[in-house]
């Protein structure tokens, strides 16, 4: 039997049974769209945090006291600012430097206060960390130097306690302490639910006295040369241990925690896809019992056949064809939906999606894989039929 | 010119719950090409397994069967179904057609399996539906044709692929009496003018009459042979 007459036949033999066919193609639907949807979410939220992360600035590198590991809590730091010029001359360029020591405080102005991140910081900040201004001027440098008491504000704290109104200039408290707003942030938005505008810049020199400390929680360096970072942080670090003996200090590349965001991303996405993939196998399972049922439902058809000369591999690639028809069927629809809901959810809601090609190739070949597998057994069963049998099957 | 189909000393034995039994105990005869044979008898007495043998559908337990001059014997299923599509024809008793495919479909089946192009499928069907009288209703399905053009075309299917041998199981069983006579006016012009072998499976005597040789079977044995051959 030639190919393409086999492809009708199959084809006939599901539109004699659309109900059935449809009903059985649902679990591989659900299974597929289950599939590109949770990897497109998880495949978005790659992308933004990456995308996010790199947005920091190229380059960076972020010195802390204490052993870099996730999950603990960081040490208490011994630095203070003594050591950021100790840095900068490593570096040979204090525009390439920051610093932050960082506070969660009341922030007020009349009668509307929100609690945010406090963070005392240096007049090089936009010069290290990618953050652009909506209004108004950063911190300067005598601001830092003569502890001014000025603030420029992330655009949730601008908006939460102005509202509308135009911030700059006006006056806030910032835990009871008077400031002057010099500028405001543009908006970051939010990520995996944290809002990124919730935070206030000081001068860390006023931060140090609001808080009581001379402290450091970090040093940020923007590496002049991409491929120095690795000798940078190793003289960084060489000095930082240096004046502090018995302290340990970790540096962190942009690269290192886009590598470690992006290992539990995707494991976090493989983890989706798998969990969806066993929906696609239930599915697979249901087309198996189905094309079964068919099989002893048409066997009068296929003693026949047999009959007339169909050879067992005409029967079996024609039950075969059937299955991987059900499921190649059911895994275009279920893209299709896959797709439109991943779409839905990415303009509905924070959370982002990204349809990938390489999800959409995986599904569909999995799907026609499934019905290649769970075919099998079926069309070997209608194959190897004895026509005599079959022809007097009633 | 080799026979249409030689049986020598063809026997056929089922295995039941671990018992033997002989369905067929031997059996010899030949029937040539343009031959009419009527196989009659009554059930249990071997003619049904004897069909499946002539049709190629079954294999002799031992003995020599030669369908269209090949040993039987040897073939595997794949052969066998090639060697049923190209020199048996087959005519139930309850017609089974594919239902929901049209009449021209039906009759085009046999040769989907011989890989021949759509077109050339078709051209064969509507002529031998036009050569059984059905030529107004080709694209009909089986549930919008009478019993006797169901098995007409059935009989069109049968022999599109220009078989050596037509089988005929009970043919006119589900048929009334007026239909029944025309179905097998049908296969016996068909047999006269083709000459293609027809052999008809019945246990109905007026029916085997009709035939030029019946062959009359009981208990899984030939009995008698009318009209008795001539003496050499």
């Amino acid at each position: 039997m030639r190919f393409a007459e086999a492809w009708r036949v199959a084809l006939d033999a599901l539109r004699a049974n659309r109900l059935r066919s449809m009903l059985t193609m649902l679990g591989v639907i659900i299974g597929v769209a289950a599939v590109v949807v949770l990897v497109a979410i998880g495949t978005g939220t790659k992308q933004e945090i990456e995308q996010q992360v790199e947005g920091l600035g190229s380059n960076l590198l972020i010195v802390v006291p204490g052993q870099v590991n996730l999950g603990s809590a960081p040490s208490v730091s011994r630095m203070d600012l003594s050591d950021v010029d100790a840095v900068s001359k490593i570096v040979g360029d204090r525009n390439r430097v920051a610093v932050t020591v960082a506070s969660g405080e009341t922030v007020a102005a009349g009668h509307a206060e929100t609690f945010a991140s406090v963070n005392g910081v240096i007049e090089t900040t936009p010069n290290v960390f990618v953050r652009h201004l909506a209004r108004g001027t950063y911190l300067t440098r005598s601001d830092v130097d003569t502890q001014r008491r000025v603030a420029v504000l992330g655009w949730s704290v601008a908006h939460k306690l102005f509202g509308d109104r135009d911030a700059v200039g006006q006056q806030l408290t910032i835990a009871g302490v008077r400031f002057r707003v010099s500028g405001v942030f543009e908006q970051l938005g939010q990520s995996l639910g944290i809002d990124r505008d919730n935070e206030v810049h000081v001068p860390i020199t006023t931060a140090q006295r609001l808080l009581a400390t001379n402290r450091v929680d970090g040093i940020a360096v923007n590496a002049p040369d991409r491929d120095e970072i690795g000798d940078l942080s190793a003289r960084i670090i060489a000095e930082l241990t240096r004046r502090h003996p018995g302290t340990q200090f970790s540096a962190v590349t942009q690269e290192q925690i886009l590598g470690v965001l992006g290992d539990i991303l995707g494991v976090l996405t493989g983890v989706l896809a798998a969990i969806a993939g066993i929906s696609l196998l239930v599915g697979g399972v249901g087309v198996s019992n189905i094309m079964l049922v068919s099989v002893r439902e048409r066997t009068k058809e296929i003693g026949l056949r047999k009959a007339v000369g169909a050879r067992p591999r005409d029967i079996g690639v024609q039950f075969l064809l059937e299955a991987v028809l059900l499921t190649t069927l059911g895994g275009v629809i279920g893209m299709g939906l896959g797709i439109g809901a991943a779409l839905v959810v990415a303009a509905l809601s924070p959370v982002p999606a990204a349809i990938t090609w390489w999800s959409l190739a995986l599904a569909f070949g999995v799907s026609a894989g499934v019905g290649i597998i769970f075919g099998v057994v079926p069309a070997q069963r209608a194959g190897r039929l004895d026509p005599v049998v079959a022809l007097r099957t009633e | 010119m080799t026979a249409a189909l030689v049986a020598e000393r063809v026997t056929r034995d089922y295995a039941l719950d671990g018992v033997t039994v002989a369905a067929l105990r031997g059996v010899s005869f030949t029937i040539d090409a343009g031959d009419y044979v009527a196989i009659i008898g009554p059930s249990g007495s071997g003619k049904s397994t004897l069909m499946h043998l002539l049709g190629g559908l079954d294999r002799p337990t031992s003995g020599r069967l030669l369908l269209g001059g090949r040993e039987v014997a040897g073939l595997d299923p794949r052969e066998l179904a090639r060697l049923r599509n190209e020199t048996i024809g087959f005519v139930f008793q309850s017609f089974h057609l594919l239902a929901r495919t049209s009449a021209v479909d039906n009759v085009a089946l046999p040769l989907v399996y011989r890989g021949m192009r759509a077109s050339q499928r078709r051209r064969r069907a509507v002529a031998m539906l036009e050569r059984v009288g059905l030529g107004h209703r080709l694209d009909h399905r089986p549930n919008q044709l009478s019993g006797g053009e169901q098995q007409r075309v059935a009989i069109a299917r049968a022999l599109v692929t220009d078989p050596q041998v037509l089988l005929a199981d009970e043919p006119t069983g589900n048929l009334d009496t007026s239909n029944g006579q025309a179905v097998l006016a049908l296969l016996e012009a068909l047999n006269r003018e083709q000459g293609v072998a027809l052999v008809i499976v019945t246990h109905d005597r007026e029916v085997a009459a009709r035939a030029d040789r019946q062959i009359v079977m009981r208990d899984g044995e030939i009995v008698e042979t009318l009209p008795a051959p001539e003496a050499p």
